[in-house]
């Protein structure tokens, strides 16, 4: 800016001797620190341009002297976590089941581990809490169809049931009534029987003796004569509280008719088993664990 | 800046200025008893400050020896015979209310007794000064200097100066870290740079914040940096006593020699010599004879060297003393001197002191070092198992602050014929599970009460917690709630 000698009569300061209808511009310039600041900025930006990445070229950019690189850093992070995460995950590894379940600081490890890997993997089915839900069970209650110990869920998750592995729990509900091994009036009739087991209400109507009859028949082989179920079988107990897919008359109807066959997938090929086992001990002591 | 109207003049005219170019204040030494006692006190706070982290205390196996300290990692903090964990963090809002009520009762007293004796930027700013005076010279001498071109003897000093600024400003940032690690170990991890890059970079900050405020920014922090004389403005009344220049007696002030002759004319005349040693002293660079101000930290130098000069003239002393403008018109109107320490807003600030001392002394009398938290489950709130009874999880976290190995039992009132169940305790040999408590930690625990419950008129009933220590016999209980789905 040109120098002007132009001073304000009133505040007896230079002006920068531009007037607009008689109205003119003090010269109040920006403290020193300011423009220095400024400046500073500006050969911050110059240097940060030779450091780092910073302009795009045609089909790359400029990578910069550091050549630093927020994919690579972050690939780095996960691989130093992995590597912090390994040398505690070892000892678990190491541990039997029953090791770590009786081991305050393991059982401790094993469930944060396996309450992070519960939510990304399993909470989509059984639940963020693992309260389940119609198809998917409660893996909080004491209720299980291939077993609770320790070692039985962790055969679960590992090959899941009816998951194509070969090692899967393989086990079939028959379609009843679609397969025509049962009429509708007998359907009707079993699925009143199998609410009595229970203590539940049965229709007024309802023939006791014809509905222990069809169970003997058709039900007993895999639910057993008492209806107690058979875990190796993933054959439900008739007999609890407990219904996977409801209890009413109506479910019960439709679950004889057209059978069950919920899937549960093989975690062996997608998490390690250090991970696998963890998610059995979290799984385990959530209260179900027998 | 051009001048045909100063500035100065200007904004004179519109009022005062809401900044001024920053003019060096070189105060000059003074003798009194304000002096003194600013001495004392710097003495005992910087002495405090500075070897409060080596005062070792004794606390046993596994627990730190020192009295005073705030170990972040472990999240627990030491002051002497009182060792606070994160959840006791309340005792610090009590302090904080504590600080916060005597800095209120200090203002109704005796106006800025903090800014003027107590708060650290006066203290270091003092010493500042003292190291200042000690190595270019009292108030003159560095006028003097500062007019002529500078000398080879003048630069060594100024950096001898300087150096011992630094010197200063590094181990007041250095006592701070000390606060937060074993302050022999870290002395040593400091000097050997073993210590953790968060130690030397804390250091740093301190002695550079040091260094400015105390050296260079000085008075400019209380003028234009600090809250508290805005806010002490505020919550001040008449009846605080404030360094004040009674004006009912120094005015008119006239020349020593001129005020015999008027005198001796039978004239009145105040007090006041007008020989400027108030202002000459004033470290905030203020005239106290401008009354009240919020330059003004009543640190009473004035009143020292007032007095000083009173005495040399013959005069009586405490023509700027601790008053206030309600004695000053009272004097005028030629009534007596009044002083009310002991009215409602100090028996108000006293009270709350007393009653949020007398809260936390419960408190901390009343805490035990066996405790316990509850935390209900969210999800599933209650599951209902296969023979129909109904189960509730809870995570219990079990809290020993004693500093040994302790074994608990725990047991439960809650709905009849419950059941209780540690998630990882198989072998419950007794009628109640038992735990092993490892000294100074918290134990988190998976609990599980499952009780027959046929009447389900009620959503949910009380369910009490309780571990007992089985050696000492301590009781802890929390109560939460047994749910029904």
């Amino acid at each position: 800016m040109t120098e002007h000698n132009d001073i304000d009569r009133i505040s007896g300061r230079s002006t920068t001797g531009h007037e607009w209808d008689g109205i003119r511009e003090l010269n109040t310039p920006l403290p020193r620190w300011w423009i220095l600041a400024f400046y500073a900025t500006i050969l911050w930006a110059i240097g940060y341009w030779v450091v780092y990445p910073a302009w795009p070229l045609l089909s790359n950019y400029t990578t910069g002297a550091l050549h630093y690189s927020t994919r690579a850093s972050v690939v780095n992070d996960l691989a130093g976590l992995e590597k912090l995460r390994g040398e505690k995950m070892a000892v678990l590894g190491k541990a039997s089941l029953s090791e770590i379940e009786k081991d305050p600081t393991l059982l401790a490890l094993a469930r944060a581990r396996g309450k992070t890997v519960f939510a990304d993997n399993c909470a989509l089915c059984h639940g963020s809490g693992a309260a389940g839900a119609k198809g998917y069970p409660n893996l909080n209650d004491d209720d299980w169809l291939w077993g609770g110990s320790l070692d039985q869920i962790l055969q679960t998750i590992q090959f899941g049931a009816r998951s194509g592995h070969a090692e899967a729990h393989e086990g079939q509900m028959l379609a009843f009534g679609r397969d025509g091994i049962l009429k509708i009036g007998e359907i009707v009739t079993v699925a009143n029987y199998v609410r009595s087991l229970s203590g539940l209400a049965t229709a007024a109507n309802f023939d006791a003796a014809a509905g222990t009859r069809i169970f003997a028949e058709n039900c007993a082989v895999c639910h057993g004569e008492n209806a107690k179920g058979n875990q190796a079988l993933g054959a439900p107990n008739l007999t609890d509280g407990i219904w996977l897919y409801g209890s009413d008359e109506a479910t019960l109807v439709e679950t004889i008719s057209y059978g069950r066959a919920g899937v549960m997938p093989a975690w062996s090929g997608r998490l390690d088993p250090i991970t696998v086992k963890a998610l059995a001990v979290y799984v385990h002591s959530l209260g179900g664990g027998q | 800046m051009n001048k045909t109207v100063s500035q100065g003049d200007l904004l004179a005219e519109e009022g005062r200025p809401l900044y001024v170019a920053h003019k060096r204040v070189h105060p000059q030494s003074v003798r009194g008893t304000f002096r003194t006692i600013k001495w004392r006190l710097m003495v005992v706070c910087l002495g405090i400050y500075y070897l409060l982290p080596f005062v070792r205390w004794h606390r046993g196996l596994g627990a730190p020896d020192q009295a005073v300290l705030l170990d972040l990692p472990n999240r627990r903090f030491y002051f002497f015979f009182i060792e606070l964990w994160p959840q006791e963090l309340y005792y610090f809002t009590g302090l904080l209310v504590l600080a916060a009520m005597a800095l209120f009762l200090m203002n109704a007293l005796g106006g800025r007794i903090w800014c003027g004796y107590l708060c650290p930027q006066t203290a270091w700013t003092d010493l500042f000064y003292a190291v200042e005076r000690w190595i270019e010279g009292d108030r003159r001498e560095r006028l003097r200097a500062a007019a002529r071109p500078m000398t080879m003897e003048r630069a060594a000093k100024r950096v001898l100066k300087h150096a011992i600024w630094l010197m200063i400003a590094w181990w007041t940032g250095g006592a701070w870290v000390l606060y937060f690690a074993d302050a022999q170990t870290l002395v040593r991890d400091l000097a050997t740079f073993q210590a953790p890059a968060i130690a030397y970079i804390w250091i740093g900050i301190l002695t550079a914040s040091t260094y400015l405020l105390a050296g260079y920014m000085r008075e400019q922090v209380c003028v234009y940096m600090c809250p508290w004389p805005r806010i002490q403005a505020a919550l001040t009344d008449e009846w605080a006593l404030n360094v004040t220049y009674k004006y009912d007696r120094g005015e008119q002030r006239c020349s020593l020699k001129k005020s015999f002759d008027l005198r001796a004319r039978g004239e009145r005349v105040g007090d006041c010599i007008d020989c400027n040693q108030c202002a000459a002293v004033c470290p905030t660079g203020i005239d106290i004879r401008n009354g009240a101000q919020l330059g003004c930290i009543q640190c009473g130098l004035c009143i020292d060297a007032c007095d000083a000069v009173m005495k040399k003239v013959g005069r009586k002393t405490r023509l700027i003393g601790y008053d206030n403008d309600i004695n000053i018109r009272r004097r005028m109107d030629g009534k007596s001197e009044l002083f009310k320490p002991v009215r409602p807003r100090t028996i108000v600030y006293a009270s709350l002191i007393a009653v949020v001392c007398a809260v936390m002394l419960y408190a901390l009398l009343s805490r035990t070092l066996l405790d316990l938290s509850v935390l209900h489950d969210r999800n599933p709130v209650a599951v209902k198992l296969s023979d129909g009874s109904i189960r509730n999880g809870y995570t219990v976290r079990l809290l020993n602050k004693r500093g040994f190995d302790r074994v608990v039992a725990i047991d439960i009132d809650g709905p009849p014929e419950a059941s209780v169940h540690v998630v990882g305790l198989d072998s419950v040999t007794v009628d109640r599970p038992m735990i092993v408590l490892a000294r100074d930690t918290t134990t988190e625990l998976r609990v599980l009460v499952t009780a027959p419950v046929d009447d389900k008129s009620e959503r949910s009933m009380p369910v009490r917690f309780r571990v007992t220590d089985i050696g000492l016999g301590e009781v802890a209980s929390a109560t939460d709630h047994f749910v029904l789905p």
